[in-house]
């Protein structure tokens, strides 16, 4: 029995990281459009006018208010419809997670900002920058350093949400160990190695922004 | 008032190292039922150390503490705590409860140690603090009170359980010069009061008048003991003395 | 164009008793997480080593890893050893056992957080650790830990939703039921959404109300 179990487990691990694929590019794809998507909503937030605020507040208030459950659902099956949007199930969700990511990155990044004191955006501007320069080349780089911490929390939160991918169809790490479990019986087994596919990724990903941290540290700034 | 009858709280031989190094080389003292023992000594001497012998907080490698000449069973968790409730201990840093009020900062102890009801609880505990004049305060938070008033509020607090005896860890050295008067005149009160007090300072004009006697302590070890007059006499030559004038001298030029 | 009697006359009243399932999911989940959090965070923090290591392992085990994975394991794995749970019990065993690891975080840097001088004082007063602890400590460090237990209980609600995916009928299951049979998707999501969005508003409103209610001057602010 134990054999049998065995045989299974190393006969699914192909097949399984193949899930570990489409699980890592769902979570990539999604953490990157909510960078692009997030960044530009958090300059609005701080820097915008008050219509643009209020727009950046309801879109935050929707995304984080509504289950990620509800959301893929909501847009796969009805609005990417409705505006005659054929995606793959893998290319839904990493659209909708980013979409969701965006609300989440956008506040991290608002935080940063915010965190940033008045005069580095007056002593910019004393030195001639224009305002979209001062953002681009004095805000960004500072708050976008401070939002690593922020970031890596989203990264775990972000991995975790795409094992739901799989109710759309999308063939990640959860939807083939469920296929597998289901066909062989060995449901609890199998399972548990999808987790430590997860745990694996989880450690894997909190290093790689550690590094990334580390990498872009500006000797005695921001550690406060 | 006859003092230096009955002992209220004694220890004898009692050691302490620090990873290795010695803090208390076998330190005996009594207190005597009304009694005002003040500690005086160089910094690192073992003054607070002692004293959180005394009620166990620090337990001693070696020694014994007698509460009412009674041995107090240390190993018995039960016993600390019913010697920590009779003897009461005032910090240099208060060490109020930051999330209660001034009220039940000093009623706590008397509803969850003693069982008491709130409403009892809490009667005690106002008067208790009107006593260290602080009626008009009983709804502050620590955050809400000066230095001076946390020292009060936390004598009040160590009052309110009914000690035997109180030990007080320089409950004046957090405050500014201004404000040690009020916390002073409460600990005189007290004193006059008959409550058994021994109490690290260095504060050597309160010392000189208000103390029953003084311990000089220093690397471990009471080198000195005696009333003020006997340490501080101009011509006694004691190391107490020396010390004292030193103190003073920095109180005079501060 | 017939939008609105849709709603009103057959999605609401479903989707309402999805709500009620709901709730059922949610409010002992959140109480009995919140509590399992003060546990497992006190003794993450206080508790022996190998009780603290094996706390530590729990909580970083549960982090890492999705809830719906966990509840896999509930629902569909127990069985395995011969452990069958209604859908339900495994529902809100398995959102006890999530919320209660990140709870543990929050308790456990609001513990840290606590002076030790508080501890020193109480038991100066004559509490014992465990009275020291009840009365003074963890009173103090739940306060600290409320913003972010606070934000812990919102993602409760939202992933409450989970509950669908082992076939307990609340709102997500509902909607999903009620579009599979009407293909209507994007109103009765909308719909549900709404619904969602309702509960966690309202109770980032009341978990406002209870910290200022909590406030205490001058603490906490770090
Ligand atoms: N928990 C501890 N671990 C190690 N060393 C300690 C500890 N507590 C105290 N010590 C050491 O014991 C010595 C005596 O400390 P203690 O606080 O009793 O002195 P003190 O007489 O009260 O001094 P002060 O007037 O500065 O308060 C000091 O050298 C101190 O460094
Ligand atoms: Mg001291």
């Amino acid at each position: 029995m134990s054999e049998d179990l065995l045989t299974i487990i190393i006969e699914a691990v192909p097949y399984l990281l193949g899930g570990v694929g489409m699980t890592v590019a769902c979570v990539v794809g999604a953490m990157l459009f909510g960078l692009a998507l997030g960044v530009p909503m958090a300059v609005g937030q701080v820097y915008g006018s008050w219509a643009v605020r209020r727009l950046v507040g309801l879109y935050v208030w929707f995304f984080r208010g509504v289950p990620i459950l509800v959301l893929l659902f909501l847009f796969y099956f009805g609005l990417f419809q409705i505006i005659g949007l054929n995606l793959s199930a893998l290319a839904a969700s990493t659209l909708v997670l980013g979409m969701a990511s965006a609300a989440y990155q956008s506040q991290i990044f608002r935080g940063s900002m915010l965190a940033l004191s008045r005069g580095q955006f007056r002593a910019a501007s004393a030195l001639g920058m224009s305002d979209g320069e001062t953002i681009r080349s004095i805000i960004l780089p500072q708050a976008l350093r401070l939002s690593l911490p922020g970031w890596s929390n989203e990264y775990s939160i972000l991995l975790k949400d795409s094992a739901l991918a799989f109710v759309l169809g999308t063939t990640e790490i959860m939807a083939r160990t469920h296929f597998v479990a289901t066909r062989t019986y060995q449901r609890l087994p199998l399972y548990l190695v999808a987790c430590v596919l997860f745990f694996i990724l989880t450690w894997i990903g909190i290093r790689c922004l550690r590094w990334l941290e580390r990498k872009v540290a500006i000797p005695g700034y921001g550690n406060a | 008032m006859v003092k230096g009858g009955n002992t209220v709280l004694r220890v004898e031989g009692i050691c302490k190292s620090f990873s290795g190094k010695p803090i208390l080389r076998s330190v005996s003292v009594g207190l005597s039922k009304g009694e005002l023992k003040v500690l005086i000594g160089p910094s690192g001497g073992g003054k607070s150390t002692l004293l959180q012998c005394m009620n166990h907080l620090i337990p001693p490698d070696a020694g014994q503490i007698f509460l009412e000449e009674k041995p107090v069973d240390t190993r018995s968790k039960k016993a600390l705590y019913a010697l920590r409730q009779q003897v009461g201990m005032i910090f240099q840093d208060f060490n109020l409860f930051d999330h209660l009020n001034a009220l039940d900062n000093v009623s706590i102890a008397l509803r969850k140690v003693k069982g008491l009801p709130r409403s009892e609880a809490h009667e005690r505990a106002a008067a208790e603090l009107e006593r260290v004049g602080l009626a008009d305060k009983i709804r502050h938070y620590p955050a809400e009170l000066s230095g001076g008033q946390k020292q009060r509020v936390s004598i009040a607090r160590a009052l309110a359980m009914d000690p035997k005896a109180i030990l007080l860890d320089e409950p004046t050295s957090a405050l500014d010069p201004e404000i040690t008067g009020e916390v002073l005149a409460v600990i005189r009160a007290l004193a006059q009061a008959g409550m058994t007090m021994m109490m690290a300072t260095h504060q050597v004009g309160f010392a000189r008048t208000v103390a029953d006697e003084i311990l000089f302590m220093q690397d471990g070890v009471v080198i000195e003991q005696g009333t003020p007059a006997e340490l501080l006499a101009p011509d006694s030559g004691t190391r107490t003395l020396f010390f004292c004038s030193h103190l003073s001298g920095l109180e005079a030029a501060g | 164009m017939d939008t609105l009697p849709f709603l009103t006359g057959e999605v609401m009243p479903m989707l309402n008793e999805g709500l009620v399932m709901s709730l059922k999911i949610i409010i002992p989940s959140a109480t009995l997480g919140l509590l399992l959090g003060i546990v497992l965070g006190t003794v993450r923090t206080y508790g022996s080593p190998w009780m603290r290591r094996l706390g530590n392992g729990y909580a970083a085990a549960i982090r890492g890893t999705p809830l719906v994975c966990q509840l896999f394991i509930l629902y569909f794995g127990l069985p395995h050893i011969g452990i069958y749970l209604e859908p339900y019990q495994a529902a809100v065993l398995g959102f006890v056992l999530c919320n209660g690891a990140y709870h543990s975080e929050y308790i456990r840097g609001g513990l840290l957080a606590t002076r030790r001088g508080q501890h020193l004082a109480a038991q100066a007063l004559g509490f014992s650790s465990f009275g020291s602890m009840l009365w003074i400590v963890v009173p103090q460090a739940v306060r600290r830990s409320l913003p972010g237990c606070g934000n812990e209980i919102i993602y409760l609600i939202k992933y409450s939703s989970l509950a669908y995916v082992v076939t307990v009928m609340e709102l997500t299951g509902m909607a999903k039921q009620i579009a599979s049979d009407t293909f209507r998707f994007t109103e009765v999501f909308l719909a549900v959404g709404a619904y969602y969005l309702a509960l966690v508003t309202i109770a980032t409103f009341v978990l406002k109300k209870l910290e200022e209610r909590f406030r205490i001057p001058g603490f906490g602010v770090s």
